[in-house]
């Protein structure tokens, strides 16, 4: 058996996240270490992974697959094809930058870890798998220690109630395609839960329609769909800045990932009788979210609606069932990821020195935070879609496949870049530059190492991907394609 | 079926309930002969007595071909000895637990009645007749009640103990009027060839489901159904703890062992109705349950009416009526029982120090004691069904029985209503986990007795939760011979 690579990549987060358990309590600097130890293994084996993935051969890779409940037909079954390979990526970038902005976690930094890796054994589990059954079992893995992680590390006015409101929305949503998973299973009278073979069940176009939307939209709720949105700015908001990254630039994406694997993939008829339904919730999304956006005063909730805004155009994409819109999808669903996660990580290196988000009382920040700004400013182009950067890489298919498919739809929902430049230029404008109000000049210490490196990698890749997409469009190209197999043409 | 005539060897088939007796005997024996000596001495010999047992189970008790022994009392099959095997278990796991619960842990008597109350219920799972059937319950219950009301000095003890029998009596009394209907109209007392009886007496499918209904007052109370369940709180809040979570794991999985062999055996004839009954009681059970909880301050009551949700999830794998339904159902209680043992073993160890079952109390337990918090947040996310662990796979496989069975309905509901369980095991987390508290300096220790058993138990429960397959399989071969 060949080197199993992905298995190495789901489980070394939980592996180190238990073994973080066993360590004293107090000794802090040693369990950051282990941390951080454990998340780099993670993360260069996804890095390699991306890398040595062969796009000439395309189709699914690095293939393990263990019998798991053999009386139902359920496997340990893992693989990577173009579409979900950027997201491990993206979630091993997320995971290594994360435990570095973490760094300054004082309050038993050990649970902290050990639930932040729990989690991403979950998002792993989901992005690679290929069997039904399992991606449920990761996918509330990956919901569950966001609970905690909110509840006791998060910021101490929304945080009880942003947790709970976050995981009763997530589960309720989860369950729903639970039983539509088993509806699928019973209906497809294989006694399989592989996810390729349900592919080819041959669904009753019947009951495709039927099932689709529970499947679809209890996926989506993650993926942060209008109008069971409400969760995520709040949750965004109201969770510690290493679990905010993780959650609007993985877990949102975990969402619409399971969304289109599950939903799309194995029911493509409902899914065409659906599309329009998603076609006019992800303009809302796209539109209402970036307006909602631009009249926050508050820095996190601006990033946080951004998001719904921004998780709209790759539900767009879904829906828009072309080549081109899949592709974009794929790609923003990576380029959002890491533009989310370091805006979040700006906030927080922001935050950590003026203990305050109101924009209105910011300003000046460039000069003692220079690095910030500009990774700020950066982050801010990619979501307006300036060429040159991965938004723009992401975000020009998308309405391309949408012009194919709606051009009202591309129309309205472009009227969203321009309110994002506003909101964007808003918050560079009143908080990096502009006078410094006088309670902070002085008291604004300067920026540590982990979190330079933290924000140099998060930049650095959405301006490779801007200038080179090359090195991620075809590969997400391929998997669209495969997808389109499936759903069988626009 | 027949039943097979007297062999010496079919004594093998019941040799853990003599063995049962023999150690009660024991624990009575010991204590008058060493009077004078207090201690946790009885605890650790009930426990490995109840784990010898388990094992001597595991090795001469087997059963071989499925038959009726002893005169058609008992039936040897895998179903009985599943059960055996997992109320053994729960039995010696709650005799360790007694050592830490005040009033309890030094008296003969009290290990004395565990034991024949687990004599009772293993009978109960193997009983075939329904005399035999009617002795096992009450041979379950009787030591129970006793049980409950043990603390004397402690009116909360002795109301429970009260209205658990009050309770017990009259449900008893239905169940019973409804075996003498049964026996009437049939002219039989084995429950295997009851079905056999009413199809030569041709008696109306609606006047059989009349006296199922009868018979299902007494097993709901058993098992803590909805409308049946009002006894549950006050019980579980009342009896010394390690009594409450013997009722609310051993004693429901008993229960449960009776309902599952006797819908089998007894209606094939209305199974439509039975399956539309039970689904209406599961409906209720896990909804009630449920919505009441939320509101509950005393973990003791919050978990009786967990438990009575849980027993509502349960049911739905029986209305299922199919051989998924049943395994998952056996599935369900296996892990159900490890699960609130942990949950309950938590409860027992933090009263010690705290002296008290609050849920406001265990403020900052996880800065008090980090291990018994973690062992908390496993017990209790297995309940609210989060993968990895054993609750998860449970709840998905009674899911999948009832989606298979048609009861799409009743699968939305149950996954509904995990998320309100979900909710109110989160609020108690919160509690252990974010909240402050003026006691936070002050540790709470965990004897390593308790550690070895909340280890164990926590393990299982990842172990169940993770690699299924074995446990299913298993499952799915004992109800094998249900069908």
């Amino acid at each position: 058996m060949a080197f199993p690579i992905l298995s190495i990549i789901v489980f070394t987060p939980i592996v180190f996240g238990l073994a973080l358990l066993l360590f004293p309590a107090h000794r802090h600097r040693e369990i950051r270490i282990a941390a951080l130890v454990g998340a780099s293994i993670t993360t260069v084996l996804s890095i390699w992974a991306y890398f040595t993935y062969d796009q000439a051969l395309g189709g699914y890779q690095f293939v393990e697959k263990i019998p798991w409940i053999p009386a139902l037909g359920i496997s340990y079954h893992v693989g990577v094809d173009g579409m979900n390979l950027p997201l491990v990526l993206l979630t091993g970038v997320v995971i290594f930058t994360g435990v570095l902005i973490s760094w300054g976690i004082d309050d038993r930094p050990r649970e902290f870890f050990a639930f932040l890796f729990i989690l991403a054994t979950g998002v792993f589990g989901v992005f690679v798998s290929l069997d039904l059954f399992q991606l449920l079992f990761f996918y509330e893995i990956a919901v569950f220690p966001m609970y905690l992680l909110i509840a006791i590390w998060g910021w101490k006015v929304t945080r009880e109630y942003a947790a709970m409101k976050l995981t009763l929305y997530l589960f309720v949503g989860s369950v729903i395609a639970l039983v539509g998973a088993l509806a699928m299973y019973f209906a497809s009278g294989l006694g399989t839960f592989d996810l390729l073979a349900l592919e080819g069940a041959g669904f009753s176009t019947g009951f495709q329609r039927f099932w689709f939307p529970f499947v679809f939209f209890g996926f989506a709720v993650l993926g942060g769909i209008f109008p069971v949105h409400n969760w995520s700015p709040d949750g965004h908001v109201a969770a510690p800045t290493a679990v905010s990254m993780f959650h609007a630039g993985v877990l949102m994406k975990l969402g619409a990932f399971a969304s289109l694997r599950v939903g799309i993939m194995l029911m493509p008829e409902g899914a065409k009788f659906w599309a329009p339904l998603i076609l006019v919730l992800a303009t809302v999304n796209v539109v209402y979210g970036a307006f909602i956006a631009s009249v926050q005063t508050d820095f996190k909730y601006v990033i946080g609606f951004s998001s719904v805004s921004h998780m709209g155009l790759v539900l767009l994409g879904f829906a828009s069932l072309n080549l081109d819109g899949l592709t974009g999808a794929g790609i923003q669903m990576f380029s959002h990821g890491v533009m989310t996660a370091l805006f979040f990580a700006v906030v927080g290196v922001v935050y950590d020195r003026a203990h305050t988000r109101e924009i209105p009382k910011l300003g000046g920040f460039i000069r003692p935070l220079p690095l910030a700004a500009v990774a700020f400013i950066i982050g801010g182009l990619v979501s307006m879609g300036m060429p040159g950067f991965s938004g723009f890489i992401a975000e020009f298919p998308i309405f391309m496949g949408l012009w194919q498919r709606a051009p009202i739809v591309a129309i309205v929902a472009a009227i969203s870049i321009v309110i994002t430049a506003s909101y964007i230029m808003r918050v560079v404008g009143n908080v990096f530059f502009g006078e410094m109000p006088k309670e902070f000049e002085g008291h604004i210490s300067p920026i540590k190492v982990q979190d330079k490196v933290a924000l140099v990698m998060l930049a650095v890749i959405l301006v490779i991907v801007g200038v080179y997409p090359r090195i991620m469009a075809p590969l997400v190209q391929s998997g669209a394609q495969a997808i389109l197999a499936l759903v069988g043409g626009a | 079926m027949t039943i097979a005539s007297f062999e010496p060897a079919a004594l093998l088939a019941v040799l853990p309930e003599i063995l049962l007796l023999a150690l009660a005997g024991l624990i009575l024996t010991l204590d008058m002969i060493f009077r004078d000596r207090r201690g946790t001495y009885l605890s650790w010999v009930t426990s490995a007595g109840l784990a010898a047992i388990l094992v001597v189970t595991l090795v001469y008790s087997r059963p071989g071909e499925e038959q009726l022994i002893l005169g058609g009392m008992v039936r040897e099959d895998w179903l009985g000895f599943a059960f055996k095997v997992v109320l053994l278990f729960a039995a010696a796991v709650t005799a360790l637990l007694s050592q830490g619960v005040e009033g309890v842990r030094d008296r003969g008597e009290y290990y004395a009645l565990l034991v024949v109350a687990t004599l009772g219920m293993n009978l109960m799972a193997t009983a075939a007749d329904l005399i035999m059937l009617f002795l096992a319950i009450e041979t379950t219950s009787i030591p129970l009640y006793v049980l409950a009301g043990f603390l004397k000095g402690d009116d909360k003890s002795t109301e429970s103990g009260l209205k658990y029998f009050f309770f017990g009596a009259l449900t008893s009394a239905v169940m019973l009027y409804g075996f003498s209907l049964l026996y009437g109209f049939s002219g039989e007392t084995n429950i295997y060839f009851l079905a056999e009886g009413m199809r030569a007496g041709e008696v109306s499918p609606w006047l059989m489901a009349a006296m199922a209904a009868l018979v299902l007052v007494g097993f709901g109370f058993k098992i803590s159904a909805a409308p049946f369940h009002f006894w549950a709180p006050d019980v579980y809040e009342g009896a010394p703890t390690s009594i409450t979570a013997f009722i609310s794991t051993a004693s429901k999985a008993a229960g449960f062992a009776v309902l599952v062999r006797f819908m089998m055996a007894a209606f094939p004839a209305i199974e439509a109705q039975w399956s539309l009954l039970l689904a209406i009681l599961a409906a209720a059970t896990m909804t009630v349950g449920n919505l009441i909880a939320l509101v509950q301050s005393n973990i003791k009551r919050l978990l009786a009416f967990s438990s009575i949700s849980h027993a509502g999830y349960a049911l739905i794998g029986l209305v299922a009526l199919n051989h998924l339904g049943s395994a998952s159902l056996v599935f369900y209680l296996a892990t159900y029982v490890v699960t609130n043992l942990a949950a309950f073993g938590v409860v027992i160890v933090f009263a010690r120090t705290a002296g008290s079952d609050e849920i406001a109390d265990y403020a900052a337990l996880s800065r008090r004691s980090p291990g018994l918090a973690l062992a908390l947040l496993v017990a209790l996310l297995s309940l609210g069904g989060m993968p990895p662990l054993a609750g998860f796979v449970a709840k998905f496989y009674v899911f999948a029985a009832a989606v298979e069975a048609g009861y799409i309905w009743l699968a939305f509901l149950g996954v509904l209503n995990s998320i309100v369980g979900l909710y109110y095991y989160l609020t108690i987390l919160k509690v252990v986990y974010l909240y402050r508290s003026e006691d936070e300096d002050k540790p709470v220790p965990v004897p390593g007795v308790y550690a070895a058993a909340l280890g164990v138990c926590a393990l299982l429960i990842v172990a169940i939760g993770a690699l299924s397959g074995p446990w299913l399989e298993w499952a799915l071969r004992v109800t094998g011979g249900l069908f």
